[in-house]
């Protein structure tokens, strides 16, 4: 059951600010995240793997580690983040509105958000592809003959839009069900209602493995509809503080094809020769002037949270109930397409 | 002078008129300004593009490449389908069952009051889940469809009903039959319908039921008393009688019902039932015109309401102008 909340009026409350603030600049984002002592980091309301509260109400998952490694980097302390949980129509308007500073929420890159919601995508930090979650006793090997069925989808997302284009290419009529929670919607497929169930693959391995009663009656067939590039996105005209956000990720990508980690970060910044090393860790250059940071930002940041790999491991890998591959999220020299632009 | 007085009543009004408006104006002057300031696009052309996704049910022909304002327009038709019935059908159950709570026999008495304090004391949206909970959890597969009357189905896929339709030039009664995933054939209801139209009525009902019964009491003893002892049966007491002094009372009270439950419909939303503003969000979503679909959703409750109001109103002055003196 989910608490109603007065974001449900953001939009109506952006209006409002904008109809009463005077036109002015873009605020420094950085100075006033300073000043406040923490990062606002708007997340999702609940998606296994990228951000979800725990019991105690303490935050875990991809996304989340994210706004820590920023924090970390910025202010020195990567517990200093508040998490806002957003669904996925409240959250453009809360980044729009100055409510978070960082949109860390599973959200797809596309031309229209960049270019027309005042917001830009710093970086895709996961690779992720459309598909759809069936019960094995429909014995199903394609997407394609999903025929009249009946899909369960969640509103305010990419997922329904690439549902129609799919369906209209191939030919085939279906017809989705769109839920406004993500909750209802899952549940609704559990239930009976739908013959499938569609989002990311990342989420529909998520919902399978936490949510289904038997996860082995339910298989993702293997079609993949769409290209899902997510990542965290800021608010446009902040030059600044996108360059941070932009760069704590690469750096994470970089610390991982060093071979630096979490555990080993301190003894390879005591004893390594590697200028490279030096630069990220900030032992021979001072990389993070140029950011508007000091020289250690990147060290906080992997001592934070690890690399991007051990990131990965610990929420969508192996180490996580998600089990997903690393697949397109390896490595260049890996047989992924993640590359790093050269910290330097 | 006449006129200079009457000048300087206006004056104040006048000025006041001018700062409002000046107000408004330089409050869209912000607004576009701030939008422009921050790279957002504003304004009301994407109506026109395709929409670009699907609608599970509509009353009229719709697809995902036709443009947006259509899909605005059968979330629109959508909202309506299922408010009127509920309308409908609440307004027969609210009379009965405020005709329930006054009956002298003790057991309609004491169901009519349990539904009414039941009813009415849970929240709305608790009720539409349950009720979509339970239709779509013990409900059968298609395959195991249940079949209450001859010719109609109803499984997890919802009420089909047979139902006269044209495909492909031949026209005729088509029946609903158990094919693949689904049922094909006839009419049919989607559980989401179901759902929102049950909830909607029950809940509408119960307080409707009150404003019968409150409207009823009202009616004063002694017109009743006087009306027996001319001689009227009990049933020409009821129609003569109490119901034109009842009605009064009862008309613009059941009017603010009929606008609650018109605007409780958007809680719809939640059951994946694909009224106005479930295709708002899809399309806040898709476009990212937040403020404009938002002003989309709030003009068209407007007018719903006003028009339902100005209906209310007109039968109102029906039912008060007879009798009065």
């Amino acid at each position: 059951m989910k608490i109603p909340t007065f974001r449900h009026l953001l939009p109506l409350g952006a209006l409002l600010a904008a109809a009463f603030c005077p036109p002015a600049q873009a605020g420094k984002t950085l100075d006033a995240i300073k000043q406040r002592g923490n990062i606002q980091c708007g997340v999702s309301t609940g998606v296994a793997g990228f951000s979800l509260p725990d019991s105690q109400g303490k935050w875990s998952g991809f996304d989340v580690d994210l706004c820590r490694a920023i924090a970390a980097a910025v202010l020195g302390d990567a517990n200093k983040v508040s998490f806002v949980p957003l669904n996925s129509q409240q959250r453009f308007s809360a980044i729009q509105a100055g409510e978070v500073d960082i949109l860390a929420r599973n959200t797809t890159w596309t031309l229209n958000r960049d270019a027309s919601l005042g917001l830009s995508f710093t970086g895709v930090t996961y690779y992720d592809g459309q598909g759809f979650l069936v019960p094995k006793k429909l014995k199903l090997t394609s997407a394609k003959q999903l025929k009249n069925a009946e899909i369960c989808v969640q509103s305010g997302t990419t997922n329904e839009k690439n549902l129609a284009d799919y369906f209209r290419s191939v030919g085939v009529k279906v017809k989705p069900v769109v839920f406004e929670g993500f909750e209802a919607s899952f549940k609704a497929f559990f239930s009976g209602r739908c013959q499938a169930y569609t989002t990311d693959i990342s989420g529909l391995a998520g919902v399978r493995n936490k949510e289904a009663k038997n996860p082995d009656d339910y298989m993702i067939l293997p079609e993949v509809i769409s290209k899902e590039p997510l990542g965290p996105a800021v608010r446009r005209g902040d030059d600044e503080w996108f360059a941070i956000v932009r760069w704590v990720g690469f750096a994470l990508i970089e610390a991982e094809e060093q071979g630096i980690t979490q555990a080993n970060v301190d003894g390879i910044r005591a004893e390594s020769k590697d200028p490279a090393i030096g630069r990220l860790l900030g032992t021979t250059e001072d990389t993070g002037k140029l950011l508007g940071l000091d020289r250690e930002w990147a060290y906080r940041s992997i001592k934070a949270v690890g690399n991007y790999g051990e990131v990965f491991a610990r929420n969508v890998g192996p180490d996580s109930v998600l089990k997903l591959p690393r697949g397109l999220n390896n490595l260049w020299n890996k047989g992924g397409i993640l590359f790093a632009p050269p910290v330097r | 002078m006449p006129f200079r007085k009457q000048l300087l009543r206006l004056l104040p009004q006048a000025v006041l008129l001018l700062a409002v408006l000046a107000l408004l104006l330089w409050f869209g002057h912000n607004v576009l300004e701030n939008l422009r300031g921050r790279g957002i696009r504003a304004g009301f052309d994407f109506l026109s593009d395709p929409a670009g996704f699907e609608i599970g049910e509509s009353l009229f022909a719709y697809d995902s490449g036709q443009p947006l304002w259509r899909a605005f327009l059968t979330g629109t038709a959508n909202t309506l389908r299922v408010a009127l019935p509920a309308i409908v059908l609440s307004t027969i159950l609210g009379s009965l069952i405020g005709l329930g709570r006054l009956a002298s026999h003790a057991v309609p008495r004491a169901v009519c009051t349990t539904l009414v304090e039941t009813l009415r004391n849970i929240p709305l949206l608790l009720q539409l889940l349950m009720c979509y909970f339970a239709l779509t959890s013990l409900l059968p597969e298609a395959s195991a469809a249940i079949s209450p009357m001859p010719g109609t189905l109803l499984t997890k896929g919802g009420l089909f009903l047979p139902g006269w339709g044209c495909e492909e030039g031949a026209c005729g009664w088509s029946f609903p039959e158990a094919e693949g995933f689904g049922v094909s054939g006839g009419w049919s209801l989607s559980p989401e319908f179901l759902a929102v139209l049950i909830a909607l009525t029950f809940y509408s009902a119960v307080f409707i039921a009150e404003i019968v019964r409150g409207g009823i009491q009202s009616v004063s003893r002694g017109q009743i008393d006087a009306a027996r002892a001319i001689g009227l049966r009990p049933f020409q007491v009821l129609r003569h009688v109490v119901a034109p002094l009842a009605l009064r009372a009862i008309v613009p009270p059941l009017g603010n019902q009929y606008l609650n439950l018109i605007k409780n419909s958007s809680l719809a939303v939640a059951v994946g039932y694909p009224e106005l503003v479930s295709v708002a969000n899809t399309s806040l979503n898709q476009t990212g015109r937040a403020f404009e679909c938002i002003v989309i959703v709030m003009a068209v409750y407007l007018a719903l309401s006003l028009l339902t109001a100005l209906l209310v109103n007109l039968y109102n002055r029906l039912v008060a102008l007879r009798g009065t003196a």
